[in-house]
Formats: structure tokens, sequence, C-alpha cells
């Protein structure tokens, strides 16, 4: 029990380091949902089942799906903006 | 602010906060020790009350308040984004042409598993209160198993399936359920969601009181929550455009 939760642990500093590591917030978004992963199974080894599902849902699922899209939403803003230079650049509220 | 002062206050902060850490590591008690005074005390509360997952009557009847206010942040953040992510002055809505470039292979697994996500999501919530689970997670799942449609590549099929105006509602009305079981706590028993309802036979469906009841209410806030958020989230990726400019998707 205490081998596999050792393993767990190292497996969840890995991914972590995985994503501190990333040099593109995208490429963060995927090694985030592998981190949410590793964190799934330190639950699960832990027994605590509900946070495992949350965390499966939240931080596997939701969470990089949001950075992704918020990402595409800010980088098509940016290049519409460079598009068309000047005249409604100021209204970005 | 300069940069020296900065430092100084970041300095003071960092060391009272490590100072703390180091308290509060140093009291905790041992990891995997046998000797737990709250486990004990929520096991017995939720025995008591007929709530087979102690987890769930930790959350929906011990410390129903504190769930409470968690649902109200969510609500809350949901609506501060869709506030935030409404289309523009400038910005107009397209339609977008059916993209087909997924491989026949995700299509396929994406089609398959949308039913099946939606089905571990109704139990998830429904028996929240025997299994592992709950509301929150069946809610999360239930949204994210929604947007496998859009990994299928259909974004038409998705936009059809779940009418925004109808997701608001749903989330509005998760959270007003919630309060409403708190107020009859507080009409019949004296305080805020005390758990009022008959508490049934320990382990079947109907036990646990207001837990299930609870349960129901934040899945059906979570799923509206989550969906309106990625829907808004989507919407500004998709289906907006700038004036006049229509170019890539």
């Amino acid at each position: 029990m205490t081998a596999l939760i050792v393993l767990a642990l190292t497996l969840v500093a890995m991914a972590a380091t995985a994503v501190v590591l990333a040099d593109a917030p995208e490429r963060q978004a995927v090694t985030l949902s592998v981190f949410g992963l590793a964190l799934v199974v330190v639950f699960m080894v832990l027994q605590a089942p509900d946070v495992a599902l949350s965390e499966l849902g939240v931080g596997t699922a939701v969470v990089p799906l949001m950075v992704m899209l918020a990402i595409r939403t800010m980088r098509k803003d940016r290049r519409e903006r460079q598009q068309q230079t000047g005249d409604d650049g100021g209204d970005d509220s | 602010m300069t940069r020296r002062t900065r430092l100084v206050v970041f300095l003071v902060g960092a060391g009272c906060v490590t100072a703390m850490f180091v308290l509060a590591v140093l009291g905790m008690p041992e990891f995997g020790g046998s000797h737990h005074v709250y486990r004990d005390l929520a096991v017995h509360a939720a025995v008591k009350h007929r709530t087979a997952n102690v987890v769930s009557s930790v959350n929906f009847d011990q410390r129903a308040v504190d769930t409470f206010g968690e649902e109200t942040i969510l609500i809350t953040s949901v609506v501060a984004a869709a506030v935030l992510l409404r289309p523009a002055k400038g910005e107009t809505e397209r339609r977008i042409p059916q993209t087909g470039r997924n491989l026949a292979g995700t299509r396929l697994l994406g089609y398959v598993l949308v039913p099946i996500t939606a089905i571990v999501g109704l139990d998830l919530v429904i028996h929240g209160h025997v299994t592992p689970g709950g509301g929150f997670q069946g809610g999360i799942v239930l949204a994210t198993g929604l947007h496998l449609l859009y990994v299928t590549g259909s974004y038409p099929a998705l936009d059809r399936l779940r009418p925004i105006a109808a997701f608001d509602v749903t989330d509005a009305l998760g959270a007003a359920t919630f309060g409403a079981v708190g107020l009859a706590g507080l009409g019949f028993a004296g305080s805020f969601l005390t758990n009022v309802m008959p508490w049934g036979t320990f382990g079947q469906l109907f036990s646990g009181g207001t837990v299930p009841v609870l349960n129901v209410a934040v899945g059906l806030e979570v799923f509206g929550g989550i969906v309106v958020l990625l829907a808004k989230f989507l919407e500004q990726d998709i289906t907006v455009a700038s004036s006049g400019k229509e170019g890539e998707s």
C-alpha cells in the first residue's frame, strides 16, 4: 500500500513538473489534464473516490478544455485586431 | 511601489507564511494514523441520518451551508463569465459550415460515449447519497459528456441539443431549489438547511432525508452552469465574428 502511494505521488510530481516546464499555454492545458489524471490515481489509492470523481471531471476535462478555448478566443481576437488595425481597437471590454 | 519595497513586502509575507506552514505541518497528526476525531464524529452523524455515503452527508447535511456557499460562487462566476463573453459591439454571430475533418474512429467513439456518459452522470447524481458521487460530480459528467458531440466534430448537433436559454433556467432552478430546501429547514426545524425530510432506510434510494434532494439540485445547477459556461466560450470561438471580417474558423 505504501509503495502504491509513493508511486502515485511520484507520478503527480512528475506530471506537475511537466506542466511547469511546458513552454506554451496550450501544451500546459494538455499536460494539466495528465496531471489531473495522476491526482485521480492518488485520490483512489487514498480511498477518496468522491474527490477522485470531481478531479476527473474538473481537472482532466473541464479546466483544460476551458483553457484551450480561452487561448483560441484570445488568438482569434488578436489576429482580427491585426487585420483591421486601428479603427475599432478602442472598445475591447 | 519601488522594486525594493515590493521585495521587502514579499519577504515579510513569505516569511510569515513559511513560519505558519512549518508550525501547522509539525502539529499535524501522523500520515495514515488510526486516530481520526472528525471521521468518528462524521460517520456517526451520517449513520444517524441513514446516509450511506458519508462524504455526501458531510457535504449536504452536516456542512450543507458550506456547500450552499460554494454553489453560489459557481453560479456567480458563470453569470460573470457569460456577461464578459457576450458578443460585443461590432461582433456578429455567423453560421458555421459543417466541419468533418475528424477521424472516423474519434467520431464513432464520441457518438457511442454520449449516451453512456449521460447514464453514468444521472446515476452519480441520483445515487450520490448511497455510493461515491453526488450532484457536483454527476453534473460535471453530464456537462462534459454532452461536449463529446463537439469532439465528434458536429458542433451544429451540439448547438441544437443544448438550447442555452433552457440551461440558463436549469442553472437558476438548481440554485433556487437548494435555497428552498434550506428555507424549509428554517421553517420546520428552526435553522437553515436542517435535514427535515424523513430519513428512510439506510442504503436505499430513499434515504438520507434532504441529501438526495440537494444532490439533484446541485446536479441541475452544475450541469446547467458548466454547459452555459462552455457554450459561451465555444460561441466566442466558433460563431462570433468581428464586423465585416469572415475568415478563418
